[in-house]
């Protein structure tokens, strides 16, 4: 099962790639030019944002290097462990959707420890698999518009980030508990 | 509520740091925050421009609207305030697409691409239309078919069966994109109720 989809999964983006020109040569599209012309966006849409993205990611820095997260982590233990949520991966969840690269540093740190195959190695990387880095997806979609009101956005996005993690927590529980 | 979390952020680091009696840490974690979102868009450059390049082709081809008569009953269930005919839905069609099938450097583009369609449908170009938060719903809740990212990770690690999360995490991101959908629909109405 894994074979075949991983099989699709690496064919998928040399298939693209041949499908778009070839078919786009059937429909007599001038493609090294229309691809120029499109690829001329690229520059200035990156650099759009590095305000955004500087923006966004100095504070996670400040509030993650300086110790503040650490603070909120020792706050929120007890509610988890109450829950019978293991402990180690909170700051996983924590992070995950403010910083993606900080919560994998946290996968990484448990996976090293406690072994990839163990329980908590699963269930951490279950975890930073199954949501995306919610706040980085929003500064750079609205910020590369200059959208200002992101209105229910962000609460939607942190919301799903929580439910994530809860249910990899509830599924791994089910089906790797030993 | 962007506005709180970033002060939030900084203020309680400040204050964290000060409480330490390390005042220094701010100034390293601000200025490591605003190299490593340089270095960032320094890596999307080549992504943006490749895709990008790429995706003018498809659309003079007229392959997104294909691709969007294809899946129109998706987009006009996710997206109804966007007709269905617009490039805007081929941009998202192709954005979700490239979620799914695990080519996340294909799906910033795309999706910036169609982010850029729905602003041209929006009568006020500071605050954010039903459709994109929608999109954006869909893409924070990170619904994809393999987390390759993790795999390569759980492999490096020594895993003796990498893949094994694969179920489990295609569960747990089907359910968060699901709870991520409904709230997007339950807040639209609650939002645009009253305009």
């Amino acid at each position: 099962m894994y074979e075949a989809i991983s099989f699709i999964s690496k064919m998928m983006l040399p298939a693209i790639l041949v499908f778009i020109p070839l078919y786009a040569v059937f429909r007599k599209v001038p493609i090294y030019e229309s691809f120029i012309e499109g690829a001329k966006e690229g520059f200035p849409t990156a650099v759009s944002l590095i305000p955004h993205l500087v923006g966004m990611m100095v504070a996670v820095a400040i509030f993650r290097d300086t110790g503040a997260l650490d603070f909120y982590l020792k706050f929120l233990t007890p509610l988890v462990a109450w829950l019978h949520i293991p402990t180690e991966v909170l700051p996983i969840g924590i992070l995950r959707p403010i910083s993606g690269a900080g919560s994998l540093a946290f996968v990484e740190s448990i996976l090293r420890t406690h072994g990839p195959d163990s329980f908590l190695g699963k269930l951490a990387s279950t975890i930073q698999g199954s949501t995306d880095t919610t706040l980085y997806v929003i500064t750079v979609y609205f910020g590369a518009v200059g959208i200002r009101n992101s209105l229910y956005a962000l609460k939607v996005g942190l919301w799903a980030d929580l439910a994530g993690f809860l249910a990899s927590w509830i599924i791994c529980s089910l089906v790797f508990a030993s | 509520m962007i506005n709180y979390i970033w002060l939030f952020m900084i203020l309680s680091g400040v204050v964290a740091a000060v409480a330490q009696g390390r005042v220094e840490l701010v100034t390293t974690a601000a200025l490591n925050g605003a190299k490593d979102a340089v270095a960032v868009c320094i890596g999307l450059i080549s992504i943006l421009v490749f895709w990008l390049g790429m995706m003018r082709v498809a659309r003079e081809a007229g392959l997104l609207e294909k691709l969007a008569k294809i899946l129109r009953p998706v987009a006009k269930f996710l997206f109804p305030g966007v007709p269905p005919d617009h490039p805007a839905m081929g941009y998202i069609l192709s954005n979700m697409s490239a979620n799914f099938f695990g080519l996340g450097n294909a799906a910033t583009p795309m999706g910036l691409k169609a982010m850029e369609e729905l602003q041209k449908l929006n009568p006020d170009p500071k605050t954010a239309t039903p459709a994109m938060c929608t999109l954006l719903a869909l893409n924070t809740s990170g619904l994809t078919l393999i987390p390759t990212t993790i795999i390569g990770i759980r492999l490096k690690h020594g895993s003796a069966d990498p893949t094994e999360i694969i179920g489990p995490t295609l569960l747990a991101t089907l359910i968060a994109t699901s709870i991520a959908v409904l709230l997007d629909r339950y807040y639209r109405r609650r939002v645009f109720k009253n305009h």
